[in-house]
């Protein structure tokens, strides 16, 4: 081909490949691709479609919960506190090697002892680097779990399904163990699973390319390669499903959803997330902490009109702290914006001119939700002011309980509703000493009125049913109570080519998985 | 090239003399103390800044022995001087430190996304000299005329336009409407990984490879955001070069040239465009060195995985190694740069060494 040839800018061919998938989706919160530490939204991508679980969801039909994965069978014993897993016989991971007992049963233990961010998913049930090995066994085609007591079956599996759940290949990562680390430095940038898919490369900020496993014991799947790029601009991502660069847009904005209504080949998917938008007061604040005034608060957010405005379509008014689709959810809406019974209650208290900041990060949805928070303050008589940061400035005095109020997001770590039970209506010791940073109810410095002791209890109910009536008594009285305010539940939208066909993206309780994907 | 002479007694004769010596010895004096200063200060700004990078490690949901093991693991438990010591001393080394985001030597993540931004803002300054020299020129000569206006609205346009706002209108037209030029990234996504990465510059390993097919598509991929930080650099460039012209046009010499019957060509070109080319080259240099540092907001649009974007995610996630990292290269590139300018012009005009 001649130089000139060359430099003649052809148009550029506006289809991928029918065996490939590309995404476009934010990617710059990935920090590692181990398991046992990975714990972020691009990251858990990743993660489910490379390591299967002892049990895992079905992205076909994720109400139907938990369910088999590299686990074919599991019997619980008489005192509820172990559960003894089988194997499935003949699963192969990428690399050859059987997946065995062993394997799963070493993971497990691995990430306790690890003691990464999210060990706290496995170490909740009382195990730790000394005991791991004791309570987490493999014997011949079984592994056995024991907790330190009786928990709900249902919440043990629930935590196995998250990514810290993910089985590896213990040949293959001690190969590459350093220093002791069980393989954690290599694992962060490379993978050793049985999933649908094998790493090939992920170049932070970039993008990340997986390619499917020959071995995978559903079959190999339909899309050999799953390409997923780092574009952070919504218009970009927009453009680029336009043209049909791309099959999948993860990240667009109200405007470019509208701005893609009715372009060809394009369809829009609307899923629910499972993170929530809230607003909390600190309890260490002399009026704030007046119950009056945290029901005030509540009705004076304008929770329709910033939900059919800036919000459209992005976010759906939800007033308690478990996601929808979780166990337990529950739908109530007793407040909405309401002057009038705010200030009442404001007067009952005996509060006047008071002035409150509120902690915000730099984040558009965030600054429009804490101005329209200010303008419905101000109307019964509440200066707020806004201290607006990066996430880790806000969040660092958040954790420090310096704030007197917090315009915040909280995602759920794990699918079962301990995981936000534990950490809005929970916190055992709620003095400065106690330094339970991990829990929100901490935080914001509330004794939770109670509701601490009935989370404990919840969590161990075995009857799946009588559990749920727990969880949505304490989301009632946590509605009333609690110095939060939940405002909306995430709604993802997503831009795809209509001819991508069984795209999941986890709904709010797992992430996305492309294994089903046809084109 | 100076000759290295024999005088006669066995001693070799200096090809320079101790004025250049003690220049030499200023230059590299000045550069390692910018170099230092600059450090110093983005290390004191990290430190103080009311973020806590051990969030960035541990997660908000950690616990209080895991945080503190990572503090100290971190080194933020000793003296800030001492820090700072032991850091210069590892960046002597070669040693930017661990990124706390990906956990990957900095110095390696630099040496990935640097030859990004290179690639494509030295074909950004290339539009940039290319097209706004000879508009600046054009303009002073014809001042006043409408084709001065019509430069003088270019540059304008170009120099007040939100970079962001002509990346996406560029997108939109070139890319989303009209197909001409190829999208977001540095390549097509069937062509990643194709050519092997020796420079980490695509278009040059691409060449090396002798693959033509990733070049072409190489090149319409980096052709809009280069032509958009060409037109920006252009509006710069033209209206320094404008300005330049029009003092050297007024200047005696010119009218001397003119009276003696010189074409107009020549007066322009040779007389006056030769005067102003010292001063071009340091706006030139500067120009560069302001695309290098990173067109963050291009980098962004155009999904381009280069410093500026390697720095500000860095920033915002307080990954202070990465953003130390960044930071000492670019300055380095610009001390660098404004060294090789000030050589070149003792080179052009020997009148500037004295």
């Amino acid at each position: 081909m001649s130089f000139a040839a060359t430099l003649a800018v052809a148009p550029v061919v506006a289809e991928t490949p029918a065996n490939m998938l590309v995404i476009a989706n934010r990617i710059d919160d990935i920090t590692t691709l181990d398991p046992a530490e990975s714990f972020e939204f691009a990251g858990s991508d990743v993660s489910r479609n490379i390591y299967g679980k002892l049990v895992n969801f079905d992205p076909m039909n994720l109400d139907a919960g938990y369910g088999p994965d590299l686990a074919e069978s599991w019997t619980v014993s008489e005192d509820g506190k172990t559960i003894t897993f089988t194997m499935r016989e003949g699963v192969k991971f990428a690399s050859g090697n059987p997946v065995r007992a062993e394997d799963a049963a070493w993971s497990l233990q691995r990430a306790v002892i690890l003691n990464k961010t999210p060990s706290f998913i496995l170490t909740q049930f009382g195990f730790n680097a000394d005991n791991a090995k004791d309570m987490i066994k493999a014997e011949g085609n079984t592994v056995s779990i024991t907790t330190d007591k009786r928990y709900a079956t249902s919440f043990v599996l629930n935590c196995l399904t998250a990514t810290i759940g993910g089985i590896l290949d213990k040949e293959e990562v001690m190969k590459h163990e350093v220093d002791g680390d069980m393989g954690n430095t290599w694992l962060k940038t490379n993978t050793a699973g049985s999933g649908a898919y094998t790493l090939v490369s992920w170049k932070p900020n970039e993008s990340v390319t997986l390619k499917s496993n020959p071995n995978f014991y559903l079959g190999e799947p339909a899309m050999k390669r799953v390409v997923v790029k780092h574009v952070a601009e919504s218009s970009t991502q927009r453009l680029m499903l336009e043209r049909g660069d791309i099959d999948v847009a993860r990240d667009l904005n109200p405007d470019d959803v509208a701005g893609l209504a009715g372009a060809e080949g394009v369809a829009i998917d609307s899923a629910l997330r499972g993170r929530i938008m809230y607003i909390s007061v600190n309890q260490k604040h002399p009026e704030l902490s007046k119950p009056e005034v945290r029901q005030a608060i509540k009705y004076l957010v304008d929770y329709e009109g910033m939900q059919n405005s800036f919000l459209k379509g992005q976010y759906v008014i939800h007033q308690n702290f478990l996601p929808a689709t979780y166990l337990g959810a529950i739908d109530d809406q007793p407040f909405s914006l309401n002057i009038e019974k705010a200030k009442e209650l404001l007067a009952k208290a005996g509060v006047t001119d008071l002035t409150i900041t509120a902690g915000v990060r730099e984040a558009q949805e965030r600054l429009e939700i804490a101005q329209s928070l200010q303008n419905t303050f101000a109307q019964a008589g509440i200066k707020l002011n806004l201290t607006v940061g990066t996430g880790k400035q806000i969040l660092t005095k958040y954790r420090a309980r310096e704030l007197d109020m917090y315009v915040g997001a909280w995602g759920p770590d794990y699918p079962d509703p301990h995981t936000n039970a534990g950490t809005f209506a929970y916190n055992p010791d709620n003095s400065d000493e106690a330094q339970a940073t991990g829990l929100l109810a901490w935080r914001n410095a509330w004794d939770t009125d109670g509701l601490t002791e009935k989370v404990a209890a919840a969590v161990v109910e075995g009857d799946r049913e009588v559990r749920k009536g727990m969880y949505e008594e304490i989301q009632r009285e946590f509605l009333q109570k609690a110095p939060f305010a939940i405002l909306f539940q995430k709604v993802e939208q997503t831009g795809r080519r209509e001819n991508v066909q069984n795209l999941n993206l986890g709904g709010a309780i797992t992430a996305v998985s492309y294994w089903p994907v046809t084109k | 090239m100076a000759v290295v002479e024999n005088n006669g007694n066995g001693r070799r004769k200096s090809p320079f003399s101790s004025s250049v010596y003690a220049t030499i010895l200023k230059t590299i004096g000045s550069v390692l103390v910018t170099m230092l200063g600059l450090t110093f200060v983005t290390f004191i700004i990290g430190r103080v800044m009311p973020i806590d990078p051990v969030i960035s490690i541990v997660g908000e949901r950690a616990s209080r022995e895991t945080y503190d093991a990572a503090y100290q693991a971190m080194g933020l438990d000793k003296p800030i001087l001492v820090q700072f010591a032991y850091y210069i001393w590892d960046v002597l080394h070669g040693d930017f430190g661990m990124s706390l985001l990906n956990a990957r030597p900095v110095a390696e993540d630099i040496r990935r996304v640097f030859p990004a931004t290179l690639e494509l803002a030295t074909i950004g300054t290339f539009f940039g000299v290319v097209l706004g020299v000879p508009l600046g020129v054009i303009a002073a000569v014809k001042r006043g005329t409408w084709v001065d206006q019509v430069a003088r609205v270019v540059a304008l346009v170009g120099y007040s336009m939100p970079i962001f706002w002509l990346g996406l209108m560029g997108l939109l037209v070139f890319y989303g409407i009209l197909g001409w030029v190829g999208g977001p990234g540095r390549v097509g996504i069937f062509y990643e990984d194709v050519v092997p990465s020796v420079t980490g510059m695509i278009l040059i390993d691409s060449m090396l490879d002798n693959n033509w097919e990733v070049f072409r598509n190489a090149i319409s991929h980096i052709i809009l955001p280069a032509s958009i930080l060409g037109y920006y650099s252009m509006a710069y460039i033209s209206r320094m070069t404008r300005s330049f012209m029009l003092e050297q046009m007024s200047a005696e010499y010119i009218t001397t040239a003119r009276v003696k019957g010189l074409p107009e060509r020549t007066v322009v070109w040779r007389h006056a465009f030769g005067n102003i080319k010292v001063q071009l080259i340091t706006v030139i240099a500067l120009s560069y060195a302001n695309l290098l540092e990173g067109a963050v907001l291009t980098e962004t649009i155009f999904a381009w995985p280069g410093i500026g974007q390697y720095i500000t995610t860095a920033l915002l996630s307080a990954d202070m190694n990465a953003v130390l990292g960044g930071t000492v290269v670019v300055g380095l590139i610009f001390v660098l740069l404004n060294i090789f300018s000030d050589l070149l012009y003792r080179f052009f005009d020997p009148r500037a060494a004295k």
